[in-house]
């Protein structure tokens, strides 16, 4: 079973990456990028029936910070 | 005063803070990571500098899983006392034992240079060895030191005193200017600089010995 785990920084958090991706774009000539969020993809190949509830612990404990991300699953 | 320092793979700072808590008095013992209980008599554990496991997936997100963290976070809860250094410090909010996060610097660049630190509490036995409002030189080298906490999270550390450095100038956009910060019984501090690196004349500063000393003295007055 594959699954989907998109992490990206909470709306709020200042996002240093995304905003020097935003500038670059300028550069290049593309107009009117008003805003950049960079985050990651994880994807995982879990057993069968591994159950969402485990899924959500695996984000809580390690693939994200919550401090400073959310997380958002999807079951492929 | 016995001493603890833990090393993970990738992990450079282990030595020199070994040598600044030696020199400070204390009996110093490494600790492999995958050794799952720290020995018992230790009265401070330190996390070093470094990259540990690579820096993958975030800053001190794998070593704060290691079987030795298990064993750190409960060290903690008796009371214990730790330093959490550079990546020492992303592990210890890793693991939630310091509150906030650390990320990519604001110029996104890495950045290698003394600065200046105000201390900003000394209701610490990590920090009574300096003056309130002190202004210390002390080099960092970090790409992801931008702390970040949240306004509510800011307040609460300021109003309990928690912050122990601030940056004169700084560096990497933190919030609040925060340098360090300590757990709410005093007894865990974590920052961005490197104090082990600033306890020899000729390594350019010893505005860390302070640190170290007070450390040590408050121990084995204790």
């Amino acid at each position: 079973m594959k699954v989907r785990v998109d992490v990206m920084l909470k709306t709020g958090v200042l996002d240093p990456q995304g905003e020097a991706v935003r500038h670059a774009l300028g550069n290049l000539g593309f107009d009117g990028v008003e805003k950049v969020r960079q985050g990651k993809v994880i994807e995982l190949d879990v057993a069968e029936g591994t159950s969402e509830e485990q899924i959500k612990d695996m984000c809580e404990k390690l693939l994200a910070n919550t401090v400073i991300e959310n997380y958002a699953i999807q079951v492929l | 005063m016995k001493a603890g320092v833990i090393v993970f793979p990738g992990s450079n700072c282990d030595r020199d803070l070994a040598v600044a808590f030696e020199r400070a008095g204390a009996q110093v013992q490494m600790i492999w990571h995958k050794e799952t209980e720290l020995p018992t008599d230790l009265d401070i554990v330190g996390v070093p500098g470094g990259f540990s496991f690579g820096d993958y997936l975030r800053c001190g997100a794998i070593a704060a899983q290691s079987p030795i963290t298990r064993s750190l976070i409960k060290h903690t809860e008796r009371g214990g006392y730790a330093i959490g250094i550079c990546n020492g410090f992303q592990v210890l909010t890793e693991t939630g034992i310091l509150p906030g996060a650390l990320m990519r610097n604001a110029n996104l660049k890495f950045i290698c240079k003394p600065v200046g630190l105000k201390v900003e509490t000394t209701e610490c036995d990590f920090l009574s060895g300096y003056a309130q409002g002190q202004e210390i030189t002390v080099p960092v080298a970090h790409h992801d030191g931008n702390y970040n906490v949240t306004d509510e999270k800011l307040a609460q550390l300021r109003d309990e005193g928690r912050i122990a450095f601030t940056y004169t100038d700084n560096p990497n956009g933190s919030t609040g200017d925060i340098a360090g910060v300590i757990s709410k019984n005093r007894r865990v501090l974590g920052m961005m600089p490197h104090p082990e690196r600033c306890v020899d004349a000729l390594h350019g500063g010893t505005d860390g010995v302070a640190m170290f000393r007070s450390l040590v003295d408050s121990v084995v007055a204790a």
